[in-house]
């Protein structure tokens, strides 16, 4: 018997509407209002401001380790906007300007970066899970809620968000698997930053795209220039919109750039070029998203004045609660608290750990997080 | 009241508690159509159907992350890992997210979660079918750690850990799968996660024993009880974390020795905290040291050296006879 071919060929589409040279592809060009336009842009720059403010924050140690998401908010608005209040979002540990949109506050945020267990806390009306940090592990649980909304026959879609390195996981594949299988109402956001820690996309993988991946589970998959915040918008949209109407889980990859450090425990000129850098700079999605606005005669005054006020105020909020009170990390081991851990509770009560400076002075370095060299160049 | 075995007792509590609340959902391989490998959830997905009774696809990590969302969202998944020894590709969803999110979350999420799992030997299996890892889980904090020893209190706890709001690793001894039958009600009943038993009352000697081991350390309760003129007081822990210290010390109060039982390996065991336990409420009451009979710290030693591993009664004699020599 001679080869065949099996129907049906898989292709990968690649998405673009707006360039980085400021080109608009009209007939794809998404119909959105200028409020609408204004609240992307809007969001892109808060997720951008309180960015450089964090780094600053952990520079000053005021909080710890933190991973900036500078590059990428065209990412992560296009694709969180798309989203209701009544949807889930599970993010991983890169996604502040998207957990924003989704009505995190500024201050719970800086109270995860601060190591306050409050910053996992969601409001009780938010359909959000906390940060993850284990990369990939959050998949299968996007999964769960998405399978748990259909079994209940709510109207809910499960977006989440990864990087690049999380395609390698297992977990990426089991839970593109099982949705594929289950056909529940998932969006798997993969943020394409080039680098996972100073790991470039070639050593990570040798497919051609992460969104082909997608088909090898029987789901589609879709590029997008991930800096172009209307393509992204565009995608996402049409993703979510599949999954509400029953048609089953997509895969979005969005090409993008983290212009910044891993974290703030890590440099990055170790093991990229300051060319490749630049070169990724120019297609920073604010400038482009912003001439766009520009010419449609959007742009706000005062706007970057408005954020950091917010960004300041927050900041100020976050500093006046102090540090948090120790014996909370027994609050919310188990429903009820274990006989041993009421004993244990005890005990810490009456040997309190000395609460050291009330502000650290110098800065105490940050931890590494996953694997990171602590040494300098 | 029907006399079960241990796997008909276990279907018993699934489908009354499947009937009882709509959120309960079993979550496995081959739990579907085939009923499970131990036949655990026979029959269940006839009367429930395949979108409560799911048999996924053959991966351990994305069975307990989905039923973590599932959890998340307020369903109360019941997951089945096949064999213990395959629980390691699903160990960072159980230690980095169920044991978890209550914390994370600051109490916003909680995962009702219960993972059943067989374990343990004597039933003549290949590597990775024959261990007995429930250390590791009882390490953790914020997971609940389970082990029935007879059919009767299996439901019991069963039926108590799907309604806990905590996320419970459920052990079931495959060699007592079939090994005994027992009365159980036919009504639902439940017993309290985090409390041992008193199955022998004795002054001499405490017993500490669950799973499979309870029967060992029971016929070397009769054996010194009629050739050593001892009497044995033998404690069924069922729930190996939290451990219910306040039954261990009260025990070992009154008798002043203390030998356990397990078929995990001896080294940072159950048995370590165990007699560490002891020593913290009873120090002032020990006559002797603590015994611990235990597997070897050897890897699995394939099922034709398992008897010289797995503690049996002439182990636990000899423990036991040496605790009240001493």
């Amino acid at each position: 018997m001679p080869r065949t071919v099996l129907e049906p060929r898989f292709q990968v589409e690649y998405l673009s509407i707006l360039d980085s040279e400021g080109s608009l592809d009209t007939a794809l060009e998404p119909d959105l209002s200028a409020e609408d336009l204004k609240r992307l842009h809007r969001a892109m720059l808060l997720g951008r401001r309180l960015d450089e403010r964090m780094i600053r924050l952990q520079r000053q140690g005021r909080i710890g380790t933190f991973a900036p998401i500078k590059g990428q908010e065209a990412s992560q608005i296009g694709a969180a906007f798309t989203l209701r209040p009544s949807d889930w979002m599970v993010p991983s540990f890169r996604e502040t300007a998207a957990m924003l949109m989704r009505g995190w506050p500024i201050e719970t945020l800086l109270r995860f970066f601060a190591g306050h267990l409050e910053g996992g806390q969601p409001a009780p009306d938010q359909h959000d899970l906390p940060i993850t940090i284990p990369v990939a592990t959050q998949l299968p649980h996007a999964v769960g809620l998405a399978y748990a909304a259909q079994y209940r026959g709510d109207d809910v879609v499960v977006m989440t968000f990864f990087g690049d390195g999380a395609t390698s996981e297992g977990d990426f594949h089991e839970a593109l698997n099982f949705a594929g299988v289950w056909h529940v109402p998932v969006v798997f956001v993969c943020q394409n930053n080039q680098w996972a820690i100073s790991v470039p996309l070639k050593k990570q993988t040798h497919s051609r795209t992460l969104a082909q991946k997608a088909l090898a589970y029987g789901i589609p998959g879709l590029q997008v220039d991930g800096n172009d915040v209307l393509a992204v918008y565009a995608a996402a949209r049409e993703a979510v919109a599949r999954a509400r109407a029953g048609d089953g889980p997509t895969l979005i990859e969005c090409v993008t750039y983290r212009l910044g450090m891993h974290t703030t425990a890590d440099d990055p000129t170790k093991y990229r070029t300051a060319e490749e850098v630049e070169a990724w700079e120019r297609k920073d999605p604010l400038t482009r998203f912003g001439a766009y606005l520009q010419k449609k005669n959007l742009l706000e005054d005062g706007l970057i004045e408005s954020i950091d006020a917010e960004i300041a105020a927050a900041v100020e909020r976050f500093e006046a609660l102090g540090p948090p009170d120790p014996l909370g990390m027994f609050d919310h081991v188990y429903a009820e608290r274990p006989d041993h851990l009421e004993h244990q509770r005890r005990e810490a009560a009456a040997t309190p750990a000395d609460p050291g400076p009330a502000a650290p002075e110098p800065p105490a370095p940050s931890p590494p997080m996953r694997g990171q060299r602590t040494t300098r160049r | 009241m029907a006399r079960l075995n241990l796997v008909k007792a276990l279907n018993l509590a699934l489908r009354q508690e499947m009937e009882r609340d709509g959120d309960v959902l079993i979550l496995g391989e081959d739990v579907g159509v085939d009923g499970g490998v131990f036949r655990v959830t026979e029959d269940l997905h006839r009367t429930f159907g395949s979108k409560r009774v799911i048999d996924s696809p053959l991966a351990e990590a994305a069975i307990i992350g989905t039923g973590v969302g599932m959890a998340l969202y307020g369903l109360k998944p019941v997951c089945e890992i096949q064999f213990s020894g395959f629980a390691f590709q699903c160990f960072h969803q159980i230690e980095n997210h169920c044991a978890r999110y209550r914390m994370r979350s600051q109490g916003r999420f909680h995962v009702p979660l219960v993972i059943r799992m067989p374990y343990g030997g004597g039933v003549r299996a290949l590597e990775h079918h024959s261990e007995s890892e429930e250390q590791f889980y009882a390490h953790i904090p914020g997971l609940k750690m389970v082990i029935p020893s007879g059919p009767r209190n299996a439901r019991a706890l069963l039926v108590s850990a799907i309604r806990d709001p905590d996320p419970v690793v459920f052990f079931e001894h495959k060699g007592l799968y079939h090994a005994a039958r027992e009365e159980v009600p036919d009504e639902s009943e439940t017993l309290p996660i985090g409390r041992a038993q008193v199955v022998r009352e004795g002054g001499d000697l405490t017993l500490i024993a669950y799973g499979a081991m309870l029967r060992v350390a029971r016929e070397a309760a009769d054996v010194l009880a009629a050739e050593d003129g001892v009497e044995a007081e033998v404690i069924d822990l069922l729930t190996i974390s939290p451990l219910d210290r306040a039954t261990l010390v009260a025990s070992v109060q009154k008798t002043g020795r203390a030998v356990v039982v397990h078929e995990a390996p001896r080294s940072f065991g159950p048995g370590a905290e165990i007699a560490a336990s002891i020593m913290d409420g009873a120090f002032l009451s020990l006559e002797a040291p603590i015994a611990r009979v235990a597997s070897w710290d050897v890897p699995y030693p394939g099922f034709a050296r398992e008897k010289a591993d797995v503690p049996d009664l002439a182990r636990v004699l000899a423990a036991a006879r040496r605790t009240l020599a001493f």
